[in-house]
């Protein structure tokens, strides 16, 4: 409880931070009513909380459903899926704000579904470790093909969809924030909804059912779920790693296993981090940005390296 | 006396998707409230299967399964998780826990998504505790503790499901004498005590001839021979395991010595 709370504090503090700084210095009492904080700063900070916490939790989510610690929305290539629906969408000038995301779902459930095929190559029983193979796989093959299709785009298009490809958080605006507000809430109570037999999958498939959860439909809705919420996250700030990865490992460490606590946690934790990057990226090569997915993967894949060394040593 | 009845399995046959032959053929068998009915045989010989058909993790293709009088298919898993805890014979955890965690996991099936857990799982997780000697080590992590506690756990959380049927499947595997003794002894005196029936899946024959009263023997998906200790004869533990045997008796019970060489059988 108490470090729930602490969690609740840092997360504030991040974001406190991120509307406070930037390249531009706005002065004090100014502050208020500056419209560099109210029409930028402070929906890119509100945006880039409610990313970092739909990859957080997708993140958690993936990784107890296939049994994978190594598992993450970025890993398993459901960002990269969702990548390419929402290029597609953009290059046929298709997109707009509200259905790019349903796109980059499209696209995201397509390379789960994939990836799943590869993961079960060994048999009847899925087997994680062929599952992050075939995410890295059909990742890289989605970028392969959404950069095929920017680099055959016509003028206009390209420029949107390089935009929005290297753009990370800097298309924040209030209607972007109202889009990702709209879709997040049902993918987030579908999981929280299956906290508890998440729990019970952490033993293995056969041990849940014994226990009572009904695996194949927990899966389903799972696998739905967090292609919704990294569907979401990708169509408004591009593909951005590691967040879904490291995230749900540091709240496990604070705060325990159960899905009930670790879930939420996730949230907070994903979207702190993520606030704290972006403000990096920000205020690190002013007055030019770096894309945040830069800053995560600086420091998700030293994390990475050490998840693997540990995994395949126990 | 029908109605004590909890676990009915009749004529059961089942196939393996790609498989030529059936993993089991005409499997029946019926487990009642205070019983310990042991199945015996080889590696292969469809033990595991049988529980999965029984728990309705599997469809048979011919045969009918029931729990409680009612056909395992058309329960939830949920409710049969109420009626029926199982010790699977495979279980990796993916993060480490401690042993009243894990043990707590067997309220699942009690709880709804808005319902906590309360006064009263705490108490059944106690109670399976105390029942299976863990009391002392329920702060323990699980990765921690020898082979015979960490299978006590996995009976406590079973035992906290408050199911009216155990279901172990070979619960001693890889476990010394002294705690093979202490598993067996257990899952008697859960019977004995509590009324609850045991399905025993083993290979140990010797074992189950003592704490068992009932057996099913199966080789290749088939019944060999089915009812009480007295069911291990020489003839049929030789065909059931493929090796030559003696049988002598201890405390009333067969026990069977298995002989060095291989005899030249036609």
């Amino acid at each position: 409880m108490k470090r729930g709370l602490g969690l609740v504090v840092v997360a504030l503090a991040a974001l406190a931070l991120a509307v406070a700084v930037g390249p531009t210095r706005v002065p004090w009492p100014e502050f208020a009513h500056s419209p560099i904080v109210r029409e930028l700063r402070l929906p890119r900070a509100l945006l880039g909380f409610l990313v970092g916490g739909a990859l957080g939790v997708a993140g958690a989510a993936l990784q107890a459903i296939v049994r994978n610690p190594l598992a993450d929305p970025f890993l398993l290539g459901l960002s990269g899926g969702a990548g390419l629906g929402a290029v597609l969408a953009i290059a046929f000038a298709a997109g707009g704000p509200w259905a790019t995301p349903l796109a980059a779902f499209a696209g995201a459930l397509a390379a789960m579904a994939l990836v799943y095929r590869i993961g079960l190559a060994g048999g009847g029983e899925l087997e994680p470790r062929m599952l992050i193979l075939g995410g890295v796989a059909v990742g890289a093959f989605a970028g392969a093909v959404t950069t095929a299709v920017v680099s055959l785009a016509d003028a206009v298009a390209l420029r949107n969809a390089l935009l929005w490809l290297w753009g990370g958080l800097s298309g924040a605006s209030w209607d972007t924030l109202a889009v990702v507000c709209a879709y997040l809430p049902i993918p987030l109570a579908l999981l929280f909804a299956a906290a508890r037999p998440l729990d019970l999958l952490a033993l293995g498939e056969e041990p849940a059912r014994y226990l009572g959860a009904d695996v194949a439909s927990l899966r389903r809705r799972v696998y739905v779920a967090a292609s919704l919420l990294t569907a979401v996250a990708v169509a408004v700030s591009g593909v951005i790693g590691f967040v879904g990865l490291i995230v749900p490992h540091g709240m496990r460490a604070l705060l325990g296993d159960r899905h009930r606590v670790l879930l939420p946690a996730a949230f907070l934790g994903g979207g702190t981090l993520l606030v704290l990057a972006d403000a990096a990226a920000r205020v690190v090569v002013a007055p030019r940005e770096l894309p945040v997915g830069i800053v995560t993967a600086l420091v998700g894949v030293p994390v990475f390296a050490l998840l693997v060394r540990r995994w395949t040593t126990s | 006396m029908d109605h004590e009845l909890i676990l009915e399995l009749r004529g059961i046959a089942c196939r393996y998707p790609g498989a030529v032959e059936d993993a089991l053929a005409g499997v029946t068998l019926a487990v009642g409230r205070g019983v310990v009915q042991a199945v015996i045989g080889p590696n292969g010989s469809g033990k595991t299967t049988l529980v999965r058909v029984a728990l309705g993790v599997r469809a048979p293709r011919e045969g009918t399964a029931a729990v409680l009088g009612k056909p395992v298919a058309s329960w939830s898993r949920r409710a049969l998780a109420r009626t029926v805890g199982v010790v699977a014979q495979r279980e990796e955890a993916l993060f480490p826990q401690r042993v009243r965690n894990t043990v707590a996991l067997g309220r699942y099936p009690h709880l709804s998504p808005w319902r906590a857990p309360g006064s009263e799982d705490e108490a059944a997780v106690t109670r399976a505790l105390e029942r299976c000697d863990l009391t002392a080590l329920a702060d323990r992590w699980v990765a921690t503790l020898s082979g015979g506690e960490y299978q006590r756990v996995r009976i406590a959380r079973a035992l906290a499901q408050e199911p009216r049927l155990l279901v172990l499947d070979e619960p001693t595997t890889s476990l010394d004498l002294r705690h093979e003794m202490e598993l067996f002894g257990l899952a008697r005196a859960l019977a004995d005590d509590g009324g609850l029936g045991v399905l025993l899946i083993t290979h140990h024959v010797n074992l189950a001839a003592r704490f068992a009263d009932r057996i099913l023997l199966l080789a290749q998906g088939r019944a060999v021979a089915e009812g009480g200790p007295e069911v291990l004869t020489r003839p049929v533990v030789e065909q059931v395991f493929g090796w030559p045997v003696q049988v002598e008796r201890f405390e009333e019970r067969p026990q069977v010595i298995p002989l060095r060489q291989r005899k030249d059988t036609p």
